[in-house]
């Protein structure tokens, strides 16, 4: 996509991306792509703030995960540091009949859902699967097998088709996100084919964070990600993804696409993983620290927050309380999380069959009975 | 609960089992905020802060900069109610770590019991499987009593089980008559204790198992082969005509095998080839032979082929190295202690020549056949075996080609010299008879990599070809 309108700067990738709002807090109007598609927002004062709320608390959040991690209460955590505008702006564009289908760093979607943010601390304390109902939220389970996720959505969004729910402005539609890495991976250019093929109700949020692991763009691309949906015959669009505005209204304005029967878009959120890949990883090892800094210098919070200042949208005792109620969420996520209940060995029987088997319930009993054979059993 | 409170170093990365502390951001009697980062530690994985776990003052400090802690250790301790006067001993919260603590890997990931199962156990990788928080744990773990089961009538821990008893039975055992063997049955064993049954002839059905469920034992194996008359039972193998003579294993040879086996199974070794045409440096031997300087020495391209080893180890001197696993450490010699492997009737032996690399040619010459001399006749003193830091092996001289020398202990690069025969060789475009060896370079690859091992061959293999030329090239 060429992009004339924007602002461009140094600092914009080559080719251009939709961006509503500058790293300086300055406000775009309104971005028309070459194809003609005119991209804006239209926020009330309220939702401005209610976008900058979304944004310190879920960063909050993951600050909090990344220190317990740190600490030993959890495995592993992957931290969505730099990427929070990418997942608010994309996560508040999804209507509650849309289906997301998130990788392991979906903690800020998840959290726009309207989630309990403690839901997927179970998997990284290792207390439980991660095994969610992926109805109940409309957000299905994480998954950490890169990629995987995107067949799963072609296949839920055709079923979309198949049951008719789509055409209308109350269509359903299908979010599926992944990262650059995952573009080198079979299952997605296999989801791409499929959803471009049917027509699928699907929007493919590719959250380019510049890095698979140590591996940098340039390992997995020869041109930009979103020029890859011309293959597949759907349109491709890149985003400016530390700008929450331009990404809700890029992500918008495809997901309704798709509910009115429009087909796939391939949405490439540009963006860059401040932290590591995950609490295992190093980055110093595969990045120079100026890198770093020049990202630091496009935070999508800091922009917004300059933005709402300038306006006079917000103060600082809104920023202050902002930051008050995030940390106290944050430590009461803290002490839910270090209160988890430690699995009970016959759970996992549990989940085996959903109405029981008689060869598993004979096992259970077994199972039962020999823990019950030792002194302070309690299962 | 008690008011300080230890913080055990947990595993950062997934199954790692200890850490470096890089720096402590934090002293002894600072404040410190909850999150507060308070040290850096460095992991096989990554550099990482750790944040406090609590806030409030730190009373202790364990291990400096630079230590290398287990995961589960603790590592700081922190007042966490400071206002609330001097922490007394009664609380029994003093900052020692307590014995428990230091003793062993021993620390509770969290409140609750930890079930069996996999978790501690071996993950591929060699890495151990761990669930989160403070890694794999070194001491056996306690289980809970069997209902109604005897107690221990001491404090003292049950002893380990040994290595080859029975784990406990998955389930209750259930009721069985004390199995009579039918017609056709088969006897339960795991697979490594029937093939020890194979091994020792053995019929597992003939055995009455005392393992879980009836099943035969390694134990019960063993009982069995060596009851009387069974050997009998074993099928007679070929007899041997002239029978055999069994030599006590002793002196070199003794120290040879416990060298072998000692460098073969912890040094990885590597041996790579190069063939080349040493033409050249026997006619420069054959110019040599005829310096008056030389004249009462005996030379052989064995002399060549150290001189060209010890010029390579100039210019690669990570070879002249060793690894040091206690302390963690390459060491890298300046001096390079030239061994030679000689076989002598007590076996081989493999003296070297001090500081080889100062010695000129003529030196390094007399240094050469002193050593093989002394060796021969069986006085070589024990000093002249030690400190050896590469070493050279003439197997040429026996006729073969070349082979994959093992590491003596501690040096990082052997050279085996092959037997140097007139062979068709391709010669300035032609196929000439030329005069060819085959060297085999066998080096420890956790220092050396395949890179710097082909060069340093590759140097010694251009040396031999071209002596004059290499020599003006090098030095």
């Amino acid at each position: 996509m060429a992009n004339g309108e924007s602002e461009v700067g140094a600092d914009v990738p080559a080719g251009g991306f939709v961006q509503l709002l500058t790293p300086d807090g300055e406000r775009v109007d309104s971005v028309t792509t070459a194809e003609g598609t005119t991209y804006t927002v239209d926020f009330s004062d309220d939702e401005y703030r209610e976008l900058y709320r979304d944004l310190v608390t879920v960063r909050r959040l993951d600050t909090e995960a990344t220190a317990l991690q740190r600490q030993g209460e959890l495995g592993i955590w992957a931290s969505l540091l730099g990427q929070e505008a990418a997942q608010v702006g994309s996560g508040r564009a999804l209507r509650p009949q849309d289906m997301a289908f998130p990788t392991y760093r979906e903690h800020g979607v998840l959290y726009t859902r309207g989630i309990d943010p403690i839901m997927p601390f179970g998997l990284f304390r290792g207390v439980d699967q991660g095994g969610w109902d992926p109805n109940e939220f409309k957000f299905n389970t994480y998954t950490i097998v890169i990629g995987s996720q995107t067949l799963h959505a072609t296949g839920y969004a055709m079923g979309i088709t198949m049951d008719g729910k789509t055409g209308g402005p109350d269509g359903e539609a299908v979010i599926a996100y992944f990262g650059d890495g995952a573009t080198s991976q079979g299952e997605v250019n296999e989801s791409f084919v499929w959803s471009g093929v049917f027509h699928a109700p699907i929007v493919f949020f590719c959250q380019n964070n510049q890095y698979a692991i140590s591996e940098p763009l340039e390992r997995q691309t020869r041109i930009p990600l979103h020029r890859r949906a011309d293959g597949y015959g759907f349109p491709g669009v890149r985003v400016d993804g530390n700008d929450v505005l331009a990404t809700f209204a890029v992500t918008r304005a495809a997901l309704d696409n798709a509910r009115q029967g429009q087909g796939p878009t391939l949405i490439e959120a540009y963006t860059y993983r401040m932290g590591a890949h995950t609490s295992s990883d190093d980055p110093t090892r595969y990045r120079i620290a100026s890198e770093v800094e020049s990202w630091q210098a496009k935070d999508p919070i800091l922009r917004l927050r300059t933005f709402l200042t300038k306006q006079q949208i917000a103060d600082d005792t809104f920023f202050a309380d902002v930051d008050d109620s995030a940390k106290s969420l944050a430590l009461s996520l803290r002490e839910r999380v270090l209160a988890m209940p430690d699995p009970q060995p016959v759970t996992l029987f549990d989940n085996a069959y959903p109405n029981g088997s008689p060869e598993v319930d004979a096992q259970r009993e077994q199972f039962v009975a020999y823990h019950a054979a030792f002194e302070g059993s309690d299962h | 609960m008690s008011r300080i409170k230890e913080f055990n170093l947990p595993d950062l990365g997934e199954g790692l089992t200890e850490g470096e502390i890089l720096s402590w951001l934090i002293k002894v009697g600072d404040t410190i905020e909850l999150n507060q980062p308070i040290v850096e530690v460095e992991t096989a994985k990554a550099a990482v802060e750790i944040p406090a776990k609590w806030a409030g003052v730190v009373t202790r400090i364990y291990h400096d900069a630079g230590t290398t802690v287990e995961v589960g250790m603790p590592i700081v301790a922190i007042d966490t109610e400071p206002g609330a006067g001097p922490a007394s001993p009664a609380d029994g919260a003093a900052p020692e770590p307590s014995a428990a603590s230091l003793a062993a890997v021993e620390v509770a990931p969290a409140e609750g019991a930890v079930e069996p199962g996999l978790i501690g156990g071996p993950a591929p990788g060699g890495r151990t499987a761990v669930l989160v928080g403070y890694g794999p744990r070194n001491v056996t773990a306690k289980r809970r009593p069997r209902v109604g089961a005897a107690r221990p009538t001491s404090a003292a821990p049950a002893a380990p089980a040994p290595e080859e008893a029975t784990p406990d039975p998955v389930l209750p055992e259930p009721e069985r008559p004390a199995s009579p063997r039918m017609p056709g049955h088969r006897a339960l064993a795991k697979p490594p204790v029937r093939k020890m049954a194979r091994d020792l002839g053995v019929d597992l059905a003939e055995i009455s198992g005392t393992g879980p469920l009836g099943s035969v034992t390694r134990d019960d194996v063993q009982r069995a082969a060596a009851a009387p008359g069974k050997t009998a039972a074993v099928a007679p193998g070929p007899t041997i005509a002239g029978g055999e003579r069994r030599i006590p294993v002793k002196g070199v040879r003794k120290l040879t095998a416990e060298n072998m086996v000692a460098s073969a199974f912890t040094a990885p070794h590597v041996t790579e080839f190069l063939t080349v045409d040493v033409t050249r440096s026997l006619k420069a031997l054959d110019k040599i032979k005829g310096r008056p300087e030389f004249r009462d020495v005996r030379i052989s391209p064995l002399l060549l082929v150290a001189k060209a080893a010890l010029l390579a180890i100039r210019r690669h001197p990570m070879v002249n190295s060793t690894w040091s696993g206690a302390t963690n450490e390459i060491v890298v010699k300046d001096v390079v202690n030239l061994g030679i492997a000689a076989a002598t009737e007590r076996g081989l032996i493999v003296p070297n020549i001090k500081d080889a690399g100062r010695l000129g040619l003529r030196d390094l010459a007399s240094a050469l056949d002193e050593l093989v001399r002394t060796a021969k006749s069986g006085k070589t003193p024990p000093a002249a075996m030690a400190g050896g830091t590469f070493s050279i092996t003439n197997v040429g001289v026996f006729g073969v080609d070349t082979g994959t020398p093992i590491l003596p202990p501690g040096e990082s690069a052997i050279l085996a010299l092959g037997a140097i025969r007139p062979t068709p060789w391709v010669h300035k475009g032609k196929i000439k008879v030329r005069q060819v060896t085959t060297l085999g370079l066998s080096f420890d690859h956790r220092i050396v990599d395949g890179e710097l091992g082909s060069r340093f061959l590759r140097d010694i293999g251009d040396f031999l070809t071209d002596p004059e030329g290499a020599l003006l090239a090098w030095t």
